[in-house]
């Protein structure tokens, strides 16, 4: 085929978009606009990156701080929950067997997250509105920084996002509940008590003989789990953004309310704890049962150590819910029992439920020796590895001794954040999608193999490397939001400036190698409705 | 006490080390799974060891650092402290109010550091000449914010917003403004 012909139909013309089922085109719909956040998300780094070595001309403080607002949220929101939205939209009917419980919601999700995100981002981007994801009271209310109005659409966009999240959670809980037309009547209490773990008691305290069965599959409990989280995260924003709503809509109708009539460090553990359900919650729960998914997948074996695995979730499920306090371990007025035992000793829970899952991923995939290095395999080791490094990283600050010279440094957004999320989780959501590819595309040709090698290579090395440097610089003082104007720094951020470029080049050769692989029509088509009227997850085999 | 930068360096030695052995290990594990042989059973004797060496490793890394930080202690009990000296700053409109005298302190003396935001949140860190942080604590508007610190060398140190108040947050830097002496 020649090029033009390539670009235009994909490879070998294997990808039919017209072929595609409505569940099918909703999960692709999902990664495809991830995957392009995820995009934003890294050239938005990248200006960063540069801003951190010399300020670029044209770009002033405000614009600076307005990206540094926007850029997490567009890669939490646009970028991950879409991917994992619409894999986990998949998969739970997958897994189930059943079809999902409502196509029409899941298409909701999808409209409501995208549009969302692109709206926060516009508003970011033309008022400047930058009080960080953190929103530390009362700085999204304080308009002698900050426009009323452009507040107000940056508010409007994450409540959209938290709609579609709200609809995603009802969707996936229905669908482990429900019963479809024509199967044997499930007991619904029964399926989400089993998948959110709140049996338990019926799996531990009884004699074995007397054990019940769990009533789902594993990786269906991990992400009903992580749901759990996704929910109660979903409710905390959007109830600090009603709040913060009042403030602007107030200011823009010319009243002022009193900013102290909220109590700063309340709202800081009110917010924390919400926040704290994504980074310590549902992050690693889901990206934990993805590691089980893909292990079984990849090696066709059973588990290793599914029971405690299982039971490693729910834990992880509860410990999220207790852990918000190793954010505010430099809070003076923090009472320090809750610091002792939230912010170190719980925090120190996630050391043992992340090694485990780690050790039991790694177990099942050295039970199947030898296997061949596939692209799935290789960057679900990849995202082991994220883990493996950023997790202790990340108990290391959570320390009261350490945490009094290492918050707000570089250390905690290098070692610990950007390899979490960029090595840890992205490398597991590339994973997933290495291996859903086929699936969801009715056996598309990848492209080329080669360009798939470099993404992982050049992810691998420009991740591991600028969470690396950034560290570096960290340990020598380097704050994170701020800049530097005199080169304080800039051996260090010139280092993590070219791994970031590579993660950026790792990036356009994915996103290449999926063109091409797809073709533009075919892109095109997964946006179109589909042509098959059925709820069925993939269509009949002829 | 130990300087700060003691600490830091004993921190970059145990997570370079730590680092290297984990990118090492999965280096040996991609070969290792992908090469022919056959995999032994495990025994579940190696995963309950593997918990509880976690579980230690976890709790451990607070014991320690408790018992051989000094200002862990200082700052748990800083209420029970009697100060050498106490500075009170103020911070609002994106700016440090420092005391109208100097601030100086002797090297071994307790100093309070009592920071008071009137408006946002801030941060309040102390840092040497080469940029790096000697120690630093938010400073929320309606509460205390009280830091006990012992300098353990002589110098001028900087003072420097830690926290992000907004776009006018990022300039808020005092240069040597806190001397201390042999």
């Amino acid at each position: 085929m020649s090029f033009k012909d390539t670009f235009l139909n994909g490879e070998q013309g294997a990808f039919k978009p017209d072929g595609l089922t409505p569940m099918q085109k909703l999960a692709l719909r999902f990664v495809v606009v991830g995957v392009l956040y995820y995009g934003l998300a890294t050239i938005e780094g990248m200006i960063m990156r540069m801003y951190e070595i010399t300020p670029i001309p044209g770009f002033d403080a405000e614009h600076f701080f307005a990206i540094l607002t926007a850029h997490p949220l567009v890669g939490i929101f646009g970028a991950s929950y879409s991917v994992v939205f619409g894999a986990f939209l998949f998969l739970v009917p997958f897994l189930m067997k059943k079809p999902l419980w409502s196509i029409k919601m899941g298409n909701w999700s999808f409209i409501l997250v995208a549009f969302g995100t692109i709206t926060f981002w516009g508003s970011a981007f033309v008022s400047h509105y930058a009080p960080l994801y953190t929103l530390y009271w009362p700085l999204p209310a304080d308009f002698s920084q900050f426009s009323d109005i452009g507040g107000a659409i940056f508010i409007l966009g994450i409540a959209l996002v938290m709609v579609g999240t709200l609809l995603f959670v009802i969707n996936i809980f229905k669908t482990i509940a429900y019963t479809p037309e024509g199967q044997e009547k499930v007991n619904g209490k029964a399926m989400l008590a089993s998948a959110t773990g709140f049996s338990w008691k019926e799996s531990i305290f009884r004699k074995k003989s007397k054990r019940r069965e769990h009533l789902v599959s594993l990786p269906v409990a991990a992400i009903a789990r992580g749901t759990v989280d996704t929910a109660l995260n979903a409710g905390i924003i959007t109830f600090t953004g009603v709040l913060i709503l009042v403030y602007m809509v107030a200011h823009i109708l010319g009243y002022d309310l009193k900013d102290t009539a909220i109590d700063a460090l309340l709202y800081k553990n009110w917010f924390w704890w919400g926040l704290d359900l994504i980074a310590d919650g549902l992050v690693l729960i889901f990206v934990a049962g993805t590691w089980y998914l893909l292990a079984t997948l990849i090696t066709g074996k059973d588990l290793y150590m599914a029971k405690w695995a299982r039971l490693a979730l729910w834990v992880e499920l509860v410990v999220s819910w207790t852990v918000w306090s190793h954010h505010l371990l430099s809070d003076q007025a923090q009472p320090g029992i809750l610091k002792i035992i939230s912010g170190e000793l719980v925090t120190a829970f996630e050391l043992i439920t992340q090694g485990m899952a780690f050790f039991i991923t790694l177990v099942t995939l050295w039970s199947a020796r030898p296997l061949k290095m596939t692209n799935p395999l290789k960057f679900l080791l990849g995202g082991l590895l994220g883990f493996g490094l950023a997790v202790p990283a990340g108990i290391i600050q959570a320390d009261i001794g350490l945490n009094r010279i290492l918050h707000n440094t570089q250390w905690i957004i290098g070692p610990h954040v950007h390899v979490a999320i960029l090595v840890g989780l992205t490398m597991t959501l590339y994973s997933a999608i290495y291996f859903l590819l086929p699936i969801l595309t009715n056996g598309a040709k990848l492209y080329s193999q080669k360009l798939a090698n470099f993404h992982f290579w050049a992810h691998l090395i420009g991740g591991v490397g600028m969470g690396a440097f950034m560290g570096m610089a960290g340990l020598k003082g380097m704050l994170r939001r701020t800049i530097y104007y005199e080169g304080e720094y800039n051996i260090y951020m010139i280092l993590a400036g070219v791994c970031g470029a590579l993660l950026l080049i790792a990036f356009l050769a994915f996103l290449y190698n999926v063109v091409m692989t797809l073709g533009v029509n075919g892109l095109i088509g997964i946006f179109m409705p589909s042509k098959l009227k059925t709820k069925e997850l993939l269509p009949p085999e002829k | 006490m130990v300087d700060s930068t003691v600490v830091l360096n004993g921190q970059t030695i145990a997570y370079t080390i730590y680092a290297i052995v984990v990118l090492l290990f999965m280096a040996w594990f991609a070969m290792k799974i992908t090469s022919d042989g056959k995999a032994g059973v495990l025994s579940n004797k190696l995963f309950a060891t593997l918990v509880i060496l976690l579980t230690i490793l976890g709790v451990s890394l607070h014991i320690t650092t408790s018992a051989t930080i000094p200002w862990v202690t200082i700052d748990l009990n800083r209420d029970n402290i009697t100060p050498d000296k106490t500075v009170e700053i103020t911070v609002k409109d994106h700016q440090f109010i420092l005391p109208s005298q100097e601030i100086t302190a002797k090297v071994g003396e307790l100093v309070l550091f009592d920071v008071k935001s009137e408006d946002l949140t801030y941060g309040f860190g102390i840092f040497r000449e080469d940029n790096t942080m000697v120690c630093q604590m938010q400073v929320v508007p309606g509460h205390k914010n009280d830091l006990l610190w012992k300098f353990e060398k002589p110098g001028k140190y900087t003072v420097r917003s830690t926290e992000y108040s907004g776009p006018k947050g990022h300039k808020m830097i005092l240069k040597d403004v806190i001397i201390v002496t042999e």
